[in-house]
Formats: C-alpha cells, sequence, structure tokens
C-alpha cells in the first residue's frame, strides 16, 4: 500500500489508478499459510487439552511409566530436530540457487522424517502388542489419538516433500517452487515446535506421573 | 451373491435402509424425485449443462460463487422450514391421548436435521454468501485471495449439504439433538447410520468453512486498495474480518470433537464414554468452545449489513463508526470467554458458573452500544423506508428483546430453572431470527440490484416482511410462556390439555412465517418478469455511500477497470460529493484467475469418502480418498492458473456502460 494517494499536482483528488500493475503471484501466501497453521495448532492445542483431561486416567490399566522406553523416544525426537536442521539447510541453497544440493537435503529430510514414522510405528506396534491399545483406557485414546495426529502430519509432509522434490527436479527452482518450499519448510518446523510439546508433556511429564 | 460379499460392497447399505416404511418420507422422495427429474430434463433440453459447467461450477469469480452460497441457503431453508412446520404441527396436535402425526423414530430426526440444517447449511451459506460477494467489492479487489480454494470451499459446503440431504432417503439421520451429546450420539446408544450422516456432513462442510475463513482474513488484510486503511474500512467488511478470525479460531475445535467422537464410534475409544475414564462433558465442553463463537459467526456480518443499510437509508454517516469497530472486536474476543454458560446445570460449581454469567452479561454492553449508534445514525436522518431499512428496524425491536431474555438466561439461577425449556428455544430462535435471517434478508434486498441489475419488487417484498415479522412473533411469543410454565424442549407428546392452546397459536405463527417465505419466492419470481421495469443502470440505485456501488451492476468480472483509491469512511459517498469522474480511456489488460474444475471434483471425491465411511464401505471410503490424493496433487501441476482479460474486452464492457449511463440522463 505504498502508492500515492496524495492529491496530484494539479491539486485534484485522484479516485483510481491509471497505472498499476497487478499484486505478483503468490502475494498473500504467506500470510494465508501463517493462518492455516495456526488453526492447525488449534487441533493440536485441542489434542493436548483432551490429554490434559483424560492422561490420567488409566482405568486400571497401564500407565506412562509401564509403557515409555525414553531412550527410544530421545532417538525418535532426535530424528526430526535434525530433519527440521536439514531442511534448514535445504532452505539455505536454494537461496544460493542450487538445485542438486537442495534436493540432496531434501532428501535427507525426508528419510530422517522416515526413519522418525518408522520408530513410531514401532513403538505403537510394541504397546498394542503388550495391551495398550487405543482401546485400554481414555489415557491411552488421548495419546494414541494426539501423537498419532501428529505422525500423521508427518507422513503428509512427506508426500509433499516427495511431490515438490518432483516439481523441483522437473522446473527447477522457479518462483512458485520456491514458495512451496518456504510453505512446506514453515509446515516442517511448525511439526518440530509441536513435537517438543508431545516430548514434554505426554512423554517426559508422564513419565514423571 | 453371499452375504460376505455383499457387506463387502455395500457396507451395511441395504434395501431396508431405504425407508419405504415411512409414508411422508415416500411422499416426499417421488416429489423431490419428480422435481429433480424435471430440472434435469429441462437443463438438458436447453443445453444448460455445459454452460452451467463452464460459467458457474467451475468459476473462481467470488461473485458468482457467492450467489452460489446463497442459492443453496436458500434453497436448504426450504427444507430446514420444513422440518419446522412438521414439529410445530406436531406438537400442536399431540394432546389428549393423541400421538400426532410423527412416531418418535422420525419426530428425533426431524428435531435434529432442523437444527443442523438452519445453522450450518442455512445460515452460514448465507452469511458466507454475502462476505464472499459483497467484501472484495467493498475494498476495491479483483477478487479474493485464493480464488481456486474459495471454489473448492464452496463445494465442500454443498458436499456436506448433499450427505444431509441423502440421509432423508438413504437410512436416517441423527436422533440427537443438533449437537449430538455423548453417551446418547456414542456407538452404544445411536448404533445406526444417523450419528455418522451427522458427522462426515459436518466434517466435508466444516473444511469448507475453514479454509474460506483463511481466504477472506487474506483478502481483507493484503487486497485493500489504496488508501483504505483499517479504520478506513467500511464496517460490513470489518464485521466479515472478525467473523472470519472467529471462523479460523473455532471451526478447528469442531473438527476435533467430531473427530474424537468419530474414534470412539468406528475404533472403540473411550473419549466421551461412561467407563474407561472417558468424559462425556468433555464433549459438551469442546463442541460449546466451538458452538459460542459460531453464534457471534453468524451474527457479526449481520450486524455489519445493518450498519451499511441504517447510514445508506438514514443519508448520513454511520454514527460512531469507531465504537461499532471496537464494538466489534470486543464481541469477537468475548465470545470466546461465555461457553459455558450454555450448561450451568452441569455442575461446574457456583464460582466457575458466576464467572461465565458475568462475562456473558458483559456482552450485551458493546452490542448496546451498536444498537445505539444505529439509533442515533437514524436519529435526525431522512430516513427512507425501503426493504433493507423495514427489516433493520424489525431486528433492531426483536433483537433488543432476544438481547433481554438473553441477559436473563445469563444469571445461573434463573438458568436452572429455564435451562433446556422452551423460553430457551424462544430466546435463541428470537436471537437468530431476529439478528441473522432478518440480517440476511436486509442483506439480500440491499445487495440484489448490485448482483443482478435489478431491484427486488417491494409489493411481494412487503407482504414477507409483514408475514414474517408477525409470524415470527406468533410463533415464539408463546414458547416464552410455555417455557417460563416450565415445559421443556423436544417433547412429542403432552399431556396437560391447558397447555394446547398455546402449540395451537405457535403452530399458526408458524404457517405465516410459511406464507412469508413464499412471499418471498414470489418476489423473486416476479423480479425477475418485472425486471425491465425494476432495472437500475446507475449501478447506486440506493444513493449508498461504499465502493461496491461505484461500479456496474452487475459488476465486470473484472470489478473495476481501475483499482479504486479511497481517502474516506464513505469512498463512494466521497467520490460523488467530490465530483468524481468515470475514467472513459487508457483501459489496460487485466490479469484474472482462470476457471478450473478441481474444486468441484475434489469435493465430489470428499462427499463419495463421507458416504463410504457412513455406510462402511471402505473400498469406497478409501478409492475417493486415494483419487483425492491424486487430484490435489495434479492440480499443483497445473502452474498457468490467470489469464489476462484483453484490453478490448475491457473498452467494449466500458464503453456498453458509458452508454447505459449516457441513457438514463
Amino acid at each position: 500500500m505504498t502508492v500515492a494517494v496524495n492529491p496530484s499536482q494539479t491539486g485534484e483528488p485522484v479516485f483510481y489508478l491509471a497505472d498499476e500493475h497487478p499484486h505478483p503471484e503468490g502475494y498473500s501466501t504467506s500470510l494465508g499459510f501463517w493462518i492455516y497453521l495456526m488453526s492447525d495448532c488449534l487441533i493440536f492445542a485441542m489434542l493436548f487439552a483432551a490429554f490434559g483431561v483424560l492422561g490420567a486416567n488409566y482405568a486400571a490399566g497401564p500407565a506412562p511409566k509401564d509403557l515409555f522406553d525414553l531412550n527410544l523416544v530421545a532417538v525418535n525426537t532426535s530424528m526430526l530436530l535434525l530433519s527440521s536442521i536439514t531442511y534448514g539447510f535445504a532452505m539455505l541453497t536454494m537461496q544460493q540457487n542450487k538445485i542438486a544440493q537442495t534436493q540432496m537435503w531434501l532428501a535427507i529430510t525426508g528419510l530422517f522424517g522416515v526413519a522418525f514414522i518408522s520408530i513410531e510405528l514401532t513403538e505403537f506396534a510394541h504397546m498394542i502388542h503388550e495391551g495398550a491399545t487405543p482401546q485400554r483406557s481414555a489415557f491411552l485414546s488421548s495419546f494414541f489419538t494426539l501423537v498419532g495426529t501428529h505422525g500423521l502430519h508427518v507422513s503428509c509432509g512427506l508426500i509433499w516433500l516427495v511431490t515438490l522434490m518432483v516439481q523441483v527436479w522437473r522446473f527447477g527452482l522457479i518462483e512458485a517452487n520456491r514458495r512451496r518450499l518456504m510453505c512446506l519448510s514453515m509446515f516442517w518446523h511448525f511439526l518440530d515446535v509441536v513435537w517438543i510439546g508431545v516430548f514434554t508433556f505426554v512423554y517426559l511429564l508422564g513419565v514423571l506421573r | 451373491m453371499s452375504p460376505d460379499l455383499l457387506k463387502l460392497i455395500f457396507g451395511r447399505l441395504g434395501i431396508d435402509s431405504l425407508p419405504l416404511h415411512e409414508p411422508i418420507l415416500v411422499g416426499t422422495f417421488v416429489m423431490v424425485a419428480l422435481g429433480g427429474g424435471a430440472l434435469f430434463a429441462g437443463l438438458t433440453y436447453f443445453r444448460l449443462w455445459g454452460y452451467l459447467w463452464r460459467e458457474w461450477f467451475t468459476t473462481v469469480d467470488h461473485k458468482r460463487i457467492g450467489i452460489m452460497y446463497m442459492i443453496l441457503g436458500i434453497v436448504m431453508l426450504l427444507r430446514g422450514f420444513v422440518d419446522a412446520l412438521m414439529m410445530r404441527a406436531q406438537q400442536a396436535l399431540a394432546f389428549g391421548g393423541s400421538e400426532g402425526f410423527l412416531p418418535a423414530h422420525h419426530y428425533d430426526q426431524v428435531f435434529t436435521a432442523h437444527g443442523v440444517i438452519m445453522i450450518f447449511f442455512v445460515a452460514m451459506p448465507l452469511v458466507t454468501g454475502l462476505m464472499n460477494y459483497v467484501v472484495p467489492l467493498q475494498i476495491g479487489a479483483r477478487d479474493v485471495s485464493f480464488p481456486f480454494l474459495n471454489n473448492f470451499s464452496f463445494w465442500m459446503t454443498v458436499g456436506g449439504a448433499v450427505l444431509v440431504m441423502a440421509s432423508l432417503f438413504i437410512g436416517e439421520f441423527a436422533r440427537t439433538g443438533w449437537l449430538a451429546y455423548p453417551p446418547l450420539s456414542n456407538i452404544g446408544y445411536s448404533p445406526d447410520v444417523g450419528v455418522d450422516y451427522y458427522i462426515w456432513a459436518l466434517q466435508v462442510a466444516g473444511v469448507g468453512t475453514t479454509l474460506s475463513g483463511i481466504n477472506l482474513i487474506c483478502t481483507i488484510v493484503k487486497l485493500r486498495c489504496p488508501g483504505m486503511t483499517m479504520m478506513k474500512m467500511p464496517v460490513f467488511t470489518w464485521t466479515a474480518l472478525c467473523t472470519n478470525i472467529l471462523i479460523v479460531a473455532s471451526f478447528p475445535v469442531l473438527t476435533v470433537v467430531l473427530a474424537l467422537l468419530s474414534l470412539d464410534r468406528y475404533v472403540g475409544t473411550n473419549f466421551f464414554t461412561n467407563d474407561f475414564g472417558g468424559s462425556p462433558m468433555m464433549y459438551v465442553n469442546l463442541i460449546w468452545i466451538w458452538g459460542h463463537p459460531e453464534v457471534y459467526i453468524l451474527v457479526l456480518p449481520a450486524f455489519g449489513i445493518f450498519s451499511e443499510v441504517t447510514s445508506t437509508f438514514s443519508g448520513k454517516r454511520l454514527f460512531g463508526y469507531t465504537s461499532m469497530v471496537y464494538a466489534t472486536v470486543v464481541i469477537t474476543i468475548l465470545s470466546y470467554l461465555v461457553w459455558l454458560h450454555h450448561f450451568f446445570t452441569m455442575g461446574s460449581g457456583a464460582s466457575v458458573n458466576s464467572f461465565f454469567g458475568i462475562t456473558t452479561m458483559i456482552i450485551s454492553i458493546p452490542t448496546g452500544a451498536k444498537m445505539f449508534n444505529w439509533l442515533f445514525t437514524m436519529y435526525r436522518g431522512r430516513i427512507r423506508f425501503e426493504l433493507p431499512m423495514l427489516w433493520t428496524i424489525a431486528f433492531m425491536l426483536t433483537f433488543v428483546l432476544g438481547g433481554m431474555t438473553g441477559v436473563l438466561l445469563a444469571v445461573p439461577p434463573a438458568d436452572f430453572v429455564l435451562h433446556n425449556s422452551l423460553f430457551l428455544i424462544a430466546h435463541f430462535h428470537n436471537v437468530i431470527i431476529g439478528g441473522v435471517v432478518f440480517g440476511a434478508f436486509a442483506g439480500i434486498n440491499y445487495w440484489f440490484p448490485k448482483a443482478f441489475g435489478f431491484k427486488l419488487d417491494p409489493f411481494w417484498g412487503k407482504l414477507s416482511f409483514w408475514f414474517w415479522v408477525t409470524g415470527f412473533y406468533m410463533a415464539f411469543m408463546p414458547l416464552y410462556v410455555l417455557g417460563l410454565m416450565g415445559v421443556t424442549r423436544r417433547l412429542r407428546v403432552f399431556d396437560d390439555p391447558s397447555l394446547q392452546i398455546w402449540f395451537v397459536i405457535a403452530a399458526i405463527g408458524a404457517g405465516l412465517v410459511f406464507l412469508g417465505i413464499l412471499s418471498m419466492l414470489m418476489q423473486f419470481a416476479v423480479s425477475f418478469l418485472k425486471r425491465e421495469q425494476l432495472k437500475d443502470v446507475t449501478g447506486d440505485p440506493w444513493d449508498a455511500r461504499t465502493l461496491e456501488w461505484a461500479t456496474s451492476s452487475p459488476p465486470p468480472d473484472y470489478n473495476f477497470a481501475f483499482t479504486p483509491v479511497v481517502h474516506d469512511n464513505d469512498a463512494w459517498w466521497d467520490m460523488k460529493k467530490r465530483g468524481y469522474q468515470r475514467p472513459l480511456m487508457g483501459f489496460k489488460p487485466i490479469h484474472m484467475p482462470s476457471s478450473t474444475g478441481t474444486g468441484i471434483i475434489l469435493a465430489g471425491f470428499a462427499t463419495a469418502m463421507g458416504f463410504g465411511l457412513i455406510w462402511y464401505i471402505w473400498w469406497l471410503a478409501a478409492a475417493s480418498f486415494i483419487a483425492m490424493l491424486v487430484v490435489g496433487i495434479g492440480h499443483t501441476f497445473n502452474y498457468h492458473r490467470d489469464f489476462d482479460i484483453p484490453a478490448d474486452d475491457v473498452i467494449r464492457t466500458e464503453d456498453a456502460r458509458t452508454k447505459l449511463l449516457a441513457g438514463a440522463k
């Protein structure tokens, strides 16, 4: 909104732009994506709230102490945190217009993401095998839903990542692709932040409880 | 075929799912089938499908999408209102040992469907439609921020409506009341498809609503024309901004609550169960954290419409613009701090109840400020009693009454007596009809000439107005009385014969409202036939004040040939006063988004997925989900989503307008 709205030289008020330039493509995208992320954040807020209310309702079933292997969770957390760093490297190389390196860092990010999902699924399978199913108690229902929703987001992020890699490969680092990589970057880091909440409130505080 | 194979293909859908034993539904189905068949045949005969597909279904033009939202809202109003008539008739008849004409199984679906349809598929589309149509014009923009998303959002809303309508003839709808409280809505007590229809209809529509909220926020924040600072935005745009913020900040909550309820129903988790540590009360809390803001999502844009109408038809600048904006913002914030007043009787204790009682009463302060602003705008104004103004005056009287009974209900001890009584029903119909519905009608009458280039017929409009207003009072004032006498909501039969007279009066009132709706349909038909007489070529039939009236009616695809520059709150009024001359040359090509069929296709698959999940037709759900993924990702490979309207086309359009304007003088 930097266009002059002052009266023109003749002193007559200006009521329209005789010579305008359309908004560049993607003009509203980053704001829109931020607002979307905030709405997604609310989804997690609700799941955290549900976990806060139900998290101690074990229904005479297993409690966090019996179930959580903090070492495994620590490894898992490091997978996700490392993937955020490598995504950062992808963005840096993107700024320098290095397509091959950007693709490489994106691929590494994806591998960390796959590792994270695999470890999480192993943990879930182990818990279910021990009888700690989502149906067993309200605590487990809210645990699986909160952590599972996060995992689902990471999986969507992975699909998106692969799609973008294909698009970068086919069309190069054009403006539209840069914008998309930027959105995925925000999404990926957002999931990291959410995971820190999960790690703290679900796992660490759960074991303390 | 073996039962196993049938189950694999059709899930739990079978011949017995069709309500062949209910004569009312069979009759309705025959009528719908005949009507739909005639419509289909007509469209095919006149070869309109291609036109509809190219110009409407795939359009990304915010104006056409806005009009389609309004059509959806009005069509669904007819369905929701038939439900209302059936309830009123049932309650007026079911006395003295009579069971009325609706069996419990059907009656419970009727009151649930009525609430769900009226809120989600009538009020929401009407409000969203008006915002979609008007906001970009008011801020001098060419379209919304994300035009494709806008088309997709609309079709998702339609998808939800389609699922609700499908439940009428395939299976059944929920019998739980419009918010589907567990444990009643859980699988143990509602094992059939009704609640699943409810869940997936709202989930599909909810995605659309959330995305359109994001879209309109971005539009208002990023696409205002030069000179339009926040405090120079028209009040309707302000209320639209606040409403969309509320949408984005509350619909995810609904999404989560319904997702958790579906997990309970489909997977067997224990969020809202009575055993294994579940908490049904959490559902009530969560759904009202969405539900209360929802009320303000609906009514804030109505407040905006009344503000525009009052100042236009009083010929005066709106009184207290700044206080109006702040009142809107304060209501936006407070709407999050009152949800518990919907269940004072749940047992939260005196302190919690007092807190929420007081916050609820505080909301009446900014609302009252608005009321006085409208009154002072009218004071010493040269008021023209056109249809939009009539609806506004009816709103002011009705809404004050509804607001006062609301403050009464906000007192927890009083609420303990009145909770879930017909007094409550009367109260919220009083504010929703008096606020949202009257607001939508004021808006329709006000902006119709902008959208179509001719005014709505005042005779049938006034008839509709008087039927609606008198009908409303006759239908709901008796409910206040009954509520005070202790009659609770959702009852099907009554023992006490002394109550019957009140229900009969209410039923007559509903009949009058029905005449009001018919008159409104007549108004549309008559206006269309008399469109030459009612024609407006100036683009500004009401001598109005804001930017949407600066362009032609209907506006060209690109809205404004040149982006306007704004110096004042009442931008168009300012332009008229200072002798603005419409530019006649120097037109340039205009960059616009292209139409796309992706939105309707995606929404179609989403609806099919919902249907598959409702009936446990897993292959259909999975296939539709994968199809959505493929189409969605495929869409991102299209990098060329816009085009230029050539300067020649702009010149032709603008020259045509110049001729029309010259002819008008």
